[in-house]
C-alpha cells in the first residue's frame, strides 16, 4: 500500500465516524414532540389511512411527501382535529402530543387547536382589517391589554416577515393584500396565539415564486420556536426546507428518515422512483 | 343548405326570439311604471302624504295612516321573521345541511315559498284573528312573517354556502368555538348577502295584499301601539284594494293611484340600495 492509498483509507475511516456521530448526536438532542401511533383514517367507508407510525422532532421540519390522494393532508389534519368539522370524517389510534393522546374524547379541541396552529393551502384572511386579522385570535385566547395587544400584533407580524410591508395598512382590509402576503399574513396570524405546532398544508401552491421564496425562508425562522409540519408535493421544497421527510403512498408511511439521507439514499424502491421523478 | 349555414340560421332566429322576449318583459315593466305614475302623480301632493284616509264623501283625505300603518306592519313582521329566518338558514347551511332534519326544513321552506299569499291569510286569520276576536295589525305582522321566513332562510342558508369552508377551518383552526366561528367570520363575509336577502324579503312583504285583508283589515284611524295590537290597521295594499273596487268615485280610486305609485317607488328604491349594496362588494 502507497502512502496515496493510506491517506485514502484514512479519509474513508474519518467520514465513516462522523456519520456515526453525527447520528448520535441526533439520537441524543432530538426529542419527539409528537407520536403518532397506528393511525387509521376513514372518510365514511372509505379508509384513507392505514397504520401511520410516525415520530415529529421537536423543534425540527418535518415534511410529508407524497403523490396526490396518497392521504398526506389527511394525515396532517387529524394533528389539530379539524376534520371534525365533517360527520362522515374518523381517526382512530393514537396521537401523542407532550404525553397526551390528542385524539381523545377529554382533550378539548379549542385548547388543542391553540397549541396546534394551522396554514392552509390558499391564503384565508378573515374579512377584517389587518391588524384584527392578527389580534381576533390572540384576544380569542388571552386576556391582553389595548396595549399589549398592538405589541404583540407587531411582534407576530415581525415574525412572520411582514410588519415592513403592511406597517402603513394595519386598518386595511386583509384581503387587499398579495396573495403571498396574505399567507403571511395567516402565519402572523396563527403565531400570534403562540402555538407549540405549526401545520403547515402546501402553505405555497397558490402562491406565485417571489412570495414562495419568502415563505421558505420564513419558515427556516420559525423553527427556531415552533415544531413545523409541512405537507408538500414540491420535492425540491421538502429538500430545501426540511430536517426530516415522510413519504406516504396509498395511505401508508413507505419511508421516514432525515431529509438528507432520504434524498441522497432512499432505501426503499418506492420512494426512489418518486423522488427521482418517475411516478407522482 | 350546409350545416354550417343551417347552424347560423338557428344562432339567429334563436338569438332574436330572446331578444323579442327581454324586450317585452321591459316593455310591461315601464308600462306598469307608465301607467303608475301616469294615474297616481295627480293625486300625489303634500296633504296627500300628511292627512290620513277619510270616509267616502269627505273631500282631501290622504294616505298617510295607511304609510304609517304600512311601516308598523312591516316593522313588526321582520323583527319576527328576521331572526326566525337568520336562524334556520344558519341551521341549514351550518349544522344540518345533509341532516335529514335539514331536508325536511329545507323543504318545507321551498313549499311556503310557492304557498299562495291568501292561505296564510286565511290560516293567521282562523288561528289568530278567531281565537283573538279582533282584527289586528299584529295579526298582519304574523301573516307577513310566515311569508318572510322562508324567503330569509332559505337565501340565508344559499349565502352561507357561497362561503369557502376553507374560511370554516381556518377559523376553527385557531381554536374558535364554532358559535363564534359562524357569528363573526361566516356572517360578515356573507354580510352584504344576508342584507340583501333580507331587504329584498322586505320588499316583497310589504307588497302584500291578500295576508292584511284578514288580518290588519283596514282603518280610517291612526295606528298607536296599542290599536296595532288590538284593531285594525291602516295599510297601503288593502287600502289601494279598497278604494279601488269598492268605491263609485273616480277621486278615491285615484287616491288608490297614489297610493299605488308611493309602493311603487319604495320598493324601486329598496331594490336600488340592495344593487348598491353588492356593487359595493365588487
Amino acid at each position: 500500500m502507497n502512502t496515496l492509498e493510506k491517506l485514502e483509507d484514512n479519509k474513508l475511516a474519518n467520514n465513516e465516524q462522523k456519520k456515526a456521530d453525527k447520528q448520535a448526536n441526533s439520537n441524543r438532542d432530538e426529542n419527539v414532540k409528537i407520536s403518532v401511533r397506528n393511525l387509521n383514517f376513514y372518510y365514511g367507508g372509505h379508509q384513507a389511512l392505514f397504520d401511520n407510525n410516525l415520530e415529529i422532532y421537536d423543534g425540527k421540519v418535518t415534511a410529508v411527501i407524497g403523490p396526490s390522494g396518497c392521504g398526506k393532508s389527511t394525515h396532517l389534519r387529524t394533528y389539530n382535529r379539524i376534520f371534525e368539522l365533517y360527520k362522515d370524517q374518523k381517526a382512530s389510534g393514537e396521537i401523542i402530543l407532550d404525553g397526551q393522546n390528542l385524539l381523545s374524547k377529554s382533550i378539548d379541541p379549542l385548547e388543542l387547536r391553540r397549541k396546534v396552529g394551522m396554514i392552509f393551502q390558499k391564503p384565508t384572511p378573515f374579512p377584517m382589517s389587518v391588524f384584527d386579522n392578527v389580534a381576533y385570535g390572540m384576544k380569542l385566547h388571552y386576556k391582553y391589554s389595548k396595549e399589549e395587544v398592538a405589541q404583540r400584533v407587531e411582534k407576530a407580524l415581525k415574525s412572520a416577515a411582514l410588519w415592513d410591508e403592511v406597517k402603513d395598512k394595519l386598518s386595511k382590509p386583509g384581503m387587499a393584500l398579495s396573495g403571498g402576503q396574505q399567507q403571511r399574513l395567516c402565519i402572523a396570524r396563527a403565531i400570534a396565539i403562540e402555538p407549540d405546532v405549526l401545520l403547515m398544508d402546501e402553505p405555497t401552491s397558490a402562491i406565485d415564486p417571489v412570495g414562495t421564496l419568502k415563505i421558505e425562508n420564513l419558515i427556516e425562522e420559525l423553527k427556531e420556536k415552533f415544531t413545523i409540519v409541512i405537507v408538500t408535493h414540491n420535492m425540491q421544497q421538502a429538500a430545501r426546507v426540511s430536517d426530516y421527510t415522510a413519504f406516504f403512498y396509498q395511505g401508508k408511511i413507505v419511508e421516514y428518515d432525515r431529509t438528507d439521507d432520504m434524498f441522497t439514499n432512499p432505501k426503499q424502491k418506492q420512494t426512489e422512483d418518486y423522488i427521482t421523478g418517475r411516478f407522482g | 343548405m350546409n350545416t354550417i349555414t343551417i347552424r347560423r340560421n338557428t344562432n339567429n332566429i334563436v338569438k332574436l326570439l330572446s331578444f323579442l322576449a327581454t324586450v317585452l318583459g321591459i316593455a310591461f315593466l315601464i308600462w306598469i311604471l307608465y301607467t303608475v305614475i301616469q294615474m297616481g302623480s295627480s293625486v300625489l301632493k303634500p296633504s296627500f302624504l300628511t292627512s290620513p284616509t277619510k270616509p267616502y264623501g269627505i273631500p282631501d283625505g290622504g294616505i298617510a295612516n295607511a304609510i304609517l300603518g304600512t311601516a308598523y306592519i312591516t316593522l313588526m313582521a321582520s323583527l319576527i321573521g328576521m331572526p326566525l329566518g337568520l336562524l334556520a338558514g344558519v341551521y341549514l347551511s351550518e349544522f344540518g345541511s345533509r341532516s335529514k332534519l335539514g331536508n325536511a326544513i329545507r323543504f318545507s321552506a321551498n313549499v311556503m315559498m310557492g304557498l299562495p299569499s291568501i292561505i296564510v291569510g286565511l290560516f293567521v286569520y282562523s288561528v289568530v284573528v278567531i281565537t283573538t276576536k279582533h282584527f289586528s295589525g299584529f295579526a298582519g305582522s304574523i301573516s307577513l312573517a310566515i311569508i318572510m321566513f322562508p324567503v330569509v332562510a332559505r337565501t340565508t342558508e344559499d349565502m352561507l354556502a357561497m362561503v369557502p369552508n376553507a374560511l370554516r377551518e381556518a377559523s376553527l383552526a385557531l381554536g374558535m368555538p364554532r358559535w363564534r366561528a359562524t357569528l363573526d367570520i361566516i356572517f360578515r363575509s356573507a354580510k352584504s348577502g344576508l342584507i340583501t336577502g333580507i331587504l329584498l324579503s322586505i320588499a316583497r312583504v310589504s307588497g302584500e295584499t291578500a295576508p292584511l285583508l284578514f288580518t290588519a283589515l283596514w282603518s280610517d284611524n291612526w295606528v298607536t301601539l296599542n290599536s296595532f295590537f288590538t284593531q285594525p290597521t291602516a295599510n297601503l295594499t288593502v287600502t289601494i284594494t279598497e278604494y279601488a273596487t269598492n268605491s263609485p268615485f273616480a277621486a278615491i280610486q285615484n287616491r288608490a293611484w297614489g297610493a299605488a305609485l308611493l309602493i311603487t317607488v319604495a320598493i324601486l328604491i329598496l331594490n336600488i340600495i340592495v344593487r348598491a349594496i353588492f356593487k359595493e362588494k365588487k
